[in-house]
């Protein structure tokens, strides 16, 4: 098994949360993972997008240039990776705030109304794990419960309470995926 | 009669501290680096502290004061003195650490390390000679050079319009919160070496009760870049640096006493 | 198994300085590499283990500390980013002529002057050749993961005391700014013993003073001064050379990278090796002592080597005199914080050494 992930999107849309909840749970599973983030100017209110590679093996480059899936939570991330999504890849994204749709016929296309389905809950800061849920419903690649176990060691302890409103909001993503091509 | 009939136990009336070597002093003949050298290495015998004492020797003129006392030291580079003495109290708060520095390196190259060392309270002392030019490159501008005092790069004297005023550093970091005890002496005549090594002594002892920085300037001569003889060149010092940088302590117990 | 966490290459070197018993810290801030100061103030160090944990009023400073925490015999680091290891390099001259062992990291970034905050290699003359005044050697390692970045800190105070000599840890933004998963070492306690034959800790009436100096006035004494150094850095040379070779026991075409760029090479090995192409990658450990033995024998196997480096080309200069004209040597190299791909790699391969 190897997955290589692109996740991008604006700053401040918890993509590198994302990234860092995938590897831990990666961790988890006795994998071989890396977070590689973009950093600096652009970490402040422009794009922001973290390579996570998680694989049963040594992992060589932490940056690449195409990706098995693309995770994309706006317009300029799309423009940006859906050319680097291998064929036959995977390409994940939130509709909101989309308008030139993903026209690649060779990779897998799903969309996830994350922005949508956030705003019906508590806190939309649950966005980017109704994301999260919706990719792992396409590729089961953790368990479960080593997702929650990751979603522990990832956040701090004071925000440990909001564990099960996570919980809640991956099992929505996981719900409202769907395919857009396939 | 001979030398060897003078050398003898009962014609003793002053020796020298075990704490300096024997070394011969590269200092020019007339100069108050002597002095202060025997009254620093004096105050670290009679506090019985040697053990237990680590010096810090600048660049410039004392660079090799290593040669001369006989304590463990480590030379820093030009300035940063200050820097390394809080890298070695930070390691071992219960040492007495001391930097012994020149004008040039304490108040124009280092600046920085002094003022901010200064700033955090460093459980130090810094002993600071003031002569007014740079000593070992031959005589150059100092920081603190007078104005209107001829020097190898102020060759018609210190323009201040050019040159800016000397910097009165010793008042500067007396205004900071983390010096505790900063005094101005003197060594060029008995009274002022005693009140000079008193200042030593209570800097030592502010050391021990860790209250903060100490710091003493001592204003000195440089008769051979002054250009005068060792008598001409003290008698300069009183009538024109001593109006500059008046002679006497200027904070005690974290208090000032006296604003210049 | 030793503790498993997933951290950022920063916080890595941090939290192996605190277990491999490092007793101060003295640096100041600056991008890429901020995380390391950040982390060992979250960490309250001086309630963990003791350690001294200070931000200096500048870079100069801060190297300053180091060498007179280091002239007592304490474990000290200080860490920056490329300018502001510029700024330290009269203190490192200092350090390593005066002999004292200490770490200093620098997570390079893009130059030169104030350049880019993203990733770089391209301080590789600095670190290897001197970068102060004077004919001095620093030990450099070279990490290429997180791991390393734990393991390096270690490695480094050993080999820094070994040869009382300065040791830096030569990384760049990325691997500063990625997390893997680390396997952390055991806690060593502090030292409580030192050496007494070259410390300042005070005279003892049982010894001599001891004195830390780097100044020689006499031309006799220093050039003695200067051969005895590099008797140490001899030394070095034969004892302390660390390489990882992938994928080398059939090459025929080599890379030979470090650090980063390793990284992207190796996957540019697997790459070329789904083609049918058989390339390999020689990674130096240590930059000094430079692999030059280990390079010369692979010239003898591979018919060509791409160096690549992110920078214009400073280690490739090495690998030449290495590989001494036997076979062809080129490079490949992006700056100012531009990283290369894997692709991208592996075409220069094809273009400069295969094909050409």
């Amino acid at each position: 098994m190897n997955e290589e992930i692109i996740i991008a999107g604006f700053g401040g849309q918890g993509v590198l949360s994302m990234g860092k909840i995938l590897a831990y749970s990666g961790m988890m599973q006795n994998m071989e993972v890396s977070w590689m983030p973009s950093y600096g100017p652009e970490m402040r209110g422009g794009t922001a997008n973290v390579t996570v590679i998680l694989s049963d093996s040594r992992i060589s480059s932490p940056i690449l240039n195409v990706y098995d899936t693309a995770i994309i939570l706006n317009q300029q991330s799309l423009d940006k990776f859906e050319e680097k999504v291998k064929p036959g890849g995977l390409l994940l994204y939130d509709t909101n705030g989309i308008t030139r749709h993903p026209k690649r016929t060779d990779i897998k296309i799903y969309q996830v109304e994350a922005a949508a389905e956030a705003a019906k809950m508590a806190t939309t800061k649950t966005f980017n794990m109704i994301v999260l849920g919706g990719y792992l419903k396409l590729k089961p690649i953790i368990d479960f419960e080593d997702i929650k176990n990751g979603l522990k060691k990832s956040l701090p302890k004071r925000h440990h309470h909001l564990i099960p409103l996570n919980i809640d909001a991956l099992e929505r993503g996981m719900k409202i995926v769907k395919a857009l091509n396939n | 009669m001979e030398i060897k009939d003078i050398i003898k136990e009962e014609n003793l009336v002053y020796s020298k501290t075990k704490l300096l070597t024997d070394t011969t002093l590269t200092y020019c003949p007339g100069c108050g680096h002597g002095v202060a050298h025997r009254l620093l290495m004096e105050v670290i015998e009679e506090m019985n502290i040697r053990e237990d004492t680590i010096g810090i020797s600048p660049v410039g003129c004392s660079v090799f004061a290593y040669d001369f006392m006989d304590i463990d030291m480590a030379q820093a580079a030009h300035g940063r003195a200050p820097a390394v003495a809080t890298g070695i109290k930070r390691c071992w708060p219960d040492k007495f650490v001391f930097t012994y520095q020149g004008d040039g390196d304490l108040a124009a190259i280092g600046t920085a390390e002094t003022i901010h060392a200064c700033n955090r309270g460093e459980n130090f002392t810094i002993i600071f000679i003031n002569n007014g030019i740079y000593g070992m490159t031959g005589g150059q501008m100092a920081p603190t050079t007078l104005p209107g005092m001829k020097s190898s790069t102020t060759p018609f004297g210190r323009d201040v319009s050019l040159m800016g005023n000397p910097i009165k550093i010793t008042e500067l970091v007396a205004q900071l919160p983390g010096t505790y005890f900063v005094s101005r002496q003197a060594v060029h005549k008995p009274a002022n070496v005693r009140k000079a090594k008193k200042a030593i002594r209570t800097a030592f002892e502010v050391q021990q009760q860790k209250k903060g920085l100490s710091f003493v300037e001592i204003v000195s001569n440089c008769n051979s870049n002054w250009k005068m003889t060792p008598i001409q060149s003290n008698q300069w010092m009183e009538e024109n640096m001593f109006p500059y940088y008046p002679i006497g302590d200027i904070k005690i117990e974290g208090k000032l006493i006296k604003t210049n | 198994m030793g503790e498993l966490r997933l951290m950022k290459g920063n916080e890595a070197i941090a939290e192996a300085a605190i277990r491999a018993g490092c007793d101060a810290y003295f640096g100041y801030p600056i991008t890429p590499q901020s995380e390391i100061i950040e982390y060992l103030a979250a960490e309250e160090t001086h309630k963990r283990t003791g350690m001294v944990l200070l931000q200096a009023e500048s870079e100069i400073a801060a190297i300053n500390m180091v060498y007179g925490a280091a002239s007592t015999g304490k474990k000290v680091m200080t860490s920056s980013s490329s300018p502001g290891i510029s700024l330290k390099q009269e203190g490192i001259s200092y350090i390593a002529g005066a002999e004292l062992p200490c770490l200093i990291v620098n997570v390079v970034r893009g130059g030169p002057g104030l350049g880019t905050i993203q990733p770089s290699q391209a301080d590789y003359f600095q670190a290897t050749k001197g970068g102060g005044h004077g004919d001095y050697r620093l030990i450099v390692l070279a990490p290429a993961s997180v791991q390393e970045m734990s393991d390096f800190v270690k490695l480094a105070f050993d080999l820094a005391f070994k040869y009382r000599n300065p040791a830096m840890i030569l990384s760049d933004g990325m691997i500063g700014q990625m997390m893997e998963k680390v396997e952390l070492f055991d806690p060593v306690p502090r030292n409580t013993e030192f050496d007494q034959s070259w410390v300042i800790t005070g005279k003892t009436a049982d010894r001599e003073r001891n004195i830390i100096t780097s100044l020689h006035l006499e031309s006799a004494s220093m050039e003695k001064h200067n051969q005895e150094l590099q008797k140490k850095y001899i030394q070095m040379q034969e004892q302390e050379v660390r390489i990882e070779k992938i994928q080398c026991e059939d090459a025929e075409f080599l890379f030979v990278a470090y650090g980063s760029s390793a990284r992207i090479c190796q996957k540019a090995v697997d790459l070329a090796r789904a083609e049918g192409i058989k390339t390999g990658l020689l990674r130096p450990q240590t930059l000094f002592p430079f692999p030059t033995k280990e390079i010369e024998k692979m010239a003898g196997q591979v018919k060509g080597i791409l160096t690549v480096e992110l920078s214009m080309g400073q280690m490739v200069e090495d690998v030449r005199l290495a590989v001494n004209g036997k076979i062809k040597v080129e490079f490949y190299g992006r700056a100012g914080g531009m990283i290369p791909t894997p692709e991208e790699v592996l075409k220069a391969m094809k273009q400069k050494i295969i094909g050409g």
